[in-house]
């Protein structure tokens, strides 16, 4: 009995950080996009809220949109529209429900999952759902064509992003993300080493999945306004904004743990305090990444991303597949 | 309705393929990418367009009436607002006109300021394109590459003129002697300012970098190729039918240029290229404009190393009447080809005055090329035109 309570205690304690976590990384990240994109284009970036470096920057900006007026079409489908946002941020917090930051199964995971893998990427593509949901709700042709925009690309991109990450459940034998870690821990080097195609499939179709640059299509405002979010405002955008920079973290997060290894960092005892500091710190990498390309590449055409990834991205995958399960067998 | 319901009936027999109804997307006038306050119809199937409308005359501010009842020193501070980004150049063909009218010549001190400062115009237009253009492609970092390097020229403008968009510089008969010397100053001191030469130069050089720095970022980018390379290709003939000047007729292949061909300032003179697009494409239309800012920094170079020495103001009466006749003076200007047709039936002001602006003309090809366009594209082929709406609409 008692065993049961301490386990459903945890379990609450785990949720309640996890919903916690999801605005204060999205924050992080936001700041991070800020300052970094400003210094990659000679500016200073957020400069004065918070007195220094303008770390505050963020909540001021949070503060703001609470405030303002939350303004909905005439002619919008309200239940829906009012949902969306809340699943896009749905989507997100399910996912670090399963993220491995400790071995120890105590208070390293909220749940460790016998399919994590199955899950994470089932539960990412919530989140698009709800941005379909968006797009159409709003009335708004603009926010039409980018709704539909979202939804041509999580079928032309969630197809590479499950095929990517096979080859390194093959290698691992195990779909836990917990034991995906163990493995690597295991073994001392990540399947980055093997599997980097599968990793980069993997990034790319991150990319799309997250609708940035260079995919961000479903946005792009130099010609649908703002896409599907062109007619939120308030709290609703909010939440698309945070939920776009929390979404950059838990796919990183995946990514980091499937193919760098996770908490684990060769020659360090990953029993220490130091395991979530090493994920994060390799999350952090994988982040800055795409904050790089962000701020680097032009958007891609719908129809060219269509043809990178039915055309190439989905035929390497495949083929990586096939590679990795015959050396598997063989050796 | 009967004809409808028979119109319908005709096709359902011609084709069997289900039918949609297109979708009538209303672009702009307020749109982060139509350059101000232009209104594309646009009748969509799905992202591809199969007829587009474009709708101007939002910004019409009745320029060639209001020049009906200025003079001619105020015209000057009108014609500036045409083509904002190049206020400087779209004042060189009207002074000229007016003064051709008069009988009177610029000295040549004031026609090769004139022509530095037409050239830093052109450059400064250019690297707006440079900056709006990877921009409007969704790469926002070139932007600030761009828009740096156009301070140092705005910053040089300033120096000389006192203004960084409208100048308002030339006079009939020469150009204003410096604004920084103040009303006091004896007017055998006025001149550019001093350090003017060493920092044009030094700025060229700068510029130059630049370029280099932008081609690197954006032509060595496969995903701007992707998006450009043929992708709103502009046969000259079809160009030059629809009157589209200036870099695009010339990234369509046609080696045109009125710097060349006319007199409107003492280019002759000068050593500079003339470059040429292969395929009229986007892709043409980006690299012509960043060739044509190194060919300006060319000619600038050139020009300051050899600023002849004379009054910056030849004698004219102190109330300018220009004598009856008519005259049409182009010139090429930052869009194309700009023209001013000028009337005079010898009062103050001209009787009348027909402006012919570069984007104008460059615009009237959107519906032909944009016609089986995908919405995408109509903004990279938009943002490759590189039209003014003041400079449409006037």
């Amino acid at each position: 009995m008692s065993l049961e309570l301490t386990f459903w205690w945890l379990l609450a304690i785990k949720l309640a950080v996890a919903a916690a976590v999801v605005p204060v990384i999205g924050m992080v990240i936001g700041y991070a996009e800020m300052k970094l994109s400003a210094h990659m284009q000679s500016r200073v970036g957020p400069y004065f809220a918070g007195g220094r470096f303008g770390w505050a920057q963020l909540i001021a900006d949070g503060v703001k949109f609470i405030q303002k007026e939350d303004i909905i079409p005439e002619e919008a489908d309200r239940p829906v529209f009012k949902w969306a946002p809340a699943l896009v941020m749905l989507g997100t917090m399910a996912l670090l429900v399963i993220v491995p930051v400790h071995p120890s199964p105590r208070y390293g995971i909220v749940r460790d999952l016998e399919v994590g893998i199955f899950y994470a990427l089932a539960i990412s593509s919530v989140s698009t759902i709800g941005v379909l949901m968006a797009g159409w709700s709003s009335a708004n042709k603009y926010s039409m064509i980018g709704g539909l925009r979202a939804a041509g690309q999580l079928i032309a991109y969630e197809l590479p992003l499950v095929l990517a990450t096979v080859g390194v459940v093959i290698q691992a034998g195990t779909m836990s993300m917990q034991g995906i870690v163990s493995a690597q821990v295991a073994q001392g080097w990540p399947f980055v080493l093997t599997q980097f195609i599968g990793f980069a499939i993997f990034m790319i179709a991150t990319l799309a999945e997250l609708t940035r640059l260079p995919f961000d299509m479903p946005i792009a405002e130099s010609e649908l306004v703002m896409g599907y979010v062109t007619e939120y405002s308030g709290f609703r955008f909010l939440f698309f904004f945070l939920a776009e920079f929390a979404n950059m973290f838990s796919m990183s997060v995946i990514a980091a743990t499937l193919f760098l290894g996770g908490y684990g960092l060769w020659g360090i005892n990953p029993e220490t305090l130091l395991s979530p500091i090493i994920l994060f710190a390799k999350v952090g990498v994988l982040v800055f990444l795409m904050i790089w390309l962000r701020w680097t590449l032009p958007r891609l055409r719908e129809d060219q991303l269509q043809t990178l990834a039915w055309k190439w991205l989905i035929p390497i995958a495949i083929a990586n597949i096939i590679v990795t399960a015959v050396l598997k067998v063989v050796l | 309705m009967e004809s409808t319901f028979a119109h319908h009936l005709s096709e359902a027999a011609v084709s069997v393929e289900l039918e949609t109804e297109g979708m009538t997307l209303n672009i702009g006038p307020q749109h982060p990418s139509t350059h101000g306050v232009l209104r594309l119809v646009a009748t969509v199937d799905g992202e591809r367009a199969t007829n587009v409308r474009p709708v101007i005359g939002y910004m019409h501010r009745g320029y060639e009436k209001l020049s009906e009842v200025r003079t001619y020193p105020q015209i000057i501070t009108i014609i500036n607002r045409i083509d904002w980004v190049s206020g400087f150049a779209n004042e060189v063909p009207f002074v000229v006109a007016a003064e051709r009218l008069m009988g009177v010549e610029a000295p040549p001190r004031a026609q090769w300021i004139r022509l530095v400062l037409t050239e830093m115009a052109r450059i400064s237009s250019h690297l707006v394109f440079m900056a709006s253009y990877p921009l409007e492609l969704g790469a926002a970092t070139p932007l600030f590459f761009a828009l740096r390097e156009r301070e140092r020229v705005l910053d040089l403008l300033e120096s000389v003129t006192g203004g960084r968009f409208h100048p308002n510089f030339n006079r009939l008969g020469g150009v204003k002697p410096v604004y920084a010397a103040g009303p006091t100053t004896k007017k055998a001191g006025m001149d550019i300012p001093s350090g003017f030469l060493a920092e044009t130069r030094d700025a060229m050089t700068k510029v130059l970098a630049t370029c280099d720095e932008i081609e690197n970022l954006v032509a060595g980018n496969e995903v701007f190729l992707a998006r450009t390379k043929d992708v709103g290709i502009m046969p000259v003939d079809v160009a030059a039918s629809y009157g589209v000047s200036g870099p695009n007729l010339r990234a369509s292949g046609a080696g045109f240029d009125l710097r060349k061909v006319s007199d409107y300032l003492p280019y002759s003179e000068f050593d500079f290229d003339i470059p040429v697009g292969r395929n009229g494409d986007c892709w043409d239309r980006w690299w012509v404009r960043l060739e044509e800012i190194r060919q300006s920094c060319r000619i600038i170079t050139q020009a300051i190393d050899g600023l002849p020495s004379s009054p910056l103001q030849a004698k004219v009466p102190r109330i300018i009447k220009v004598p009856a006749g008519e005259t049409y003076v182009r010139a090429e200007n930052p869009k194309g080809e700009m023209g001013y047709h000028l009337v005079s039936l010898g009062g103050l002001g001209p009787y009348r005055l027909k402006i012919r602006s570069a984007s104008f003309s460059n615009l009237s090809i959107l519906p032909w090329i944009l016609e089986e366009a995908l919405v995408p594209d109509f903004i990279a082929i938009m943002g490759s035109l590189d039209f003014v709406l003041g400079d449409v609409d006037r």
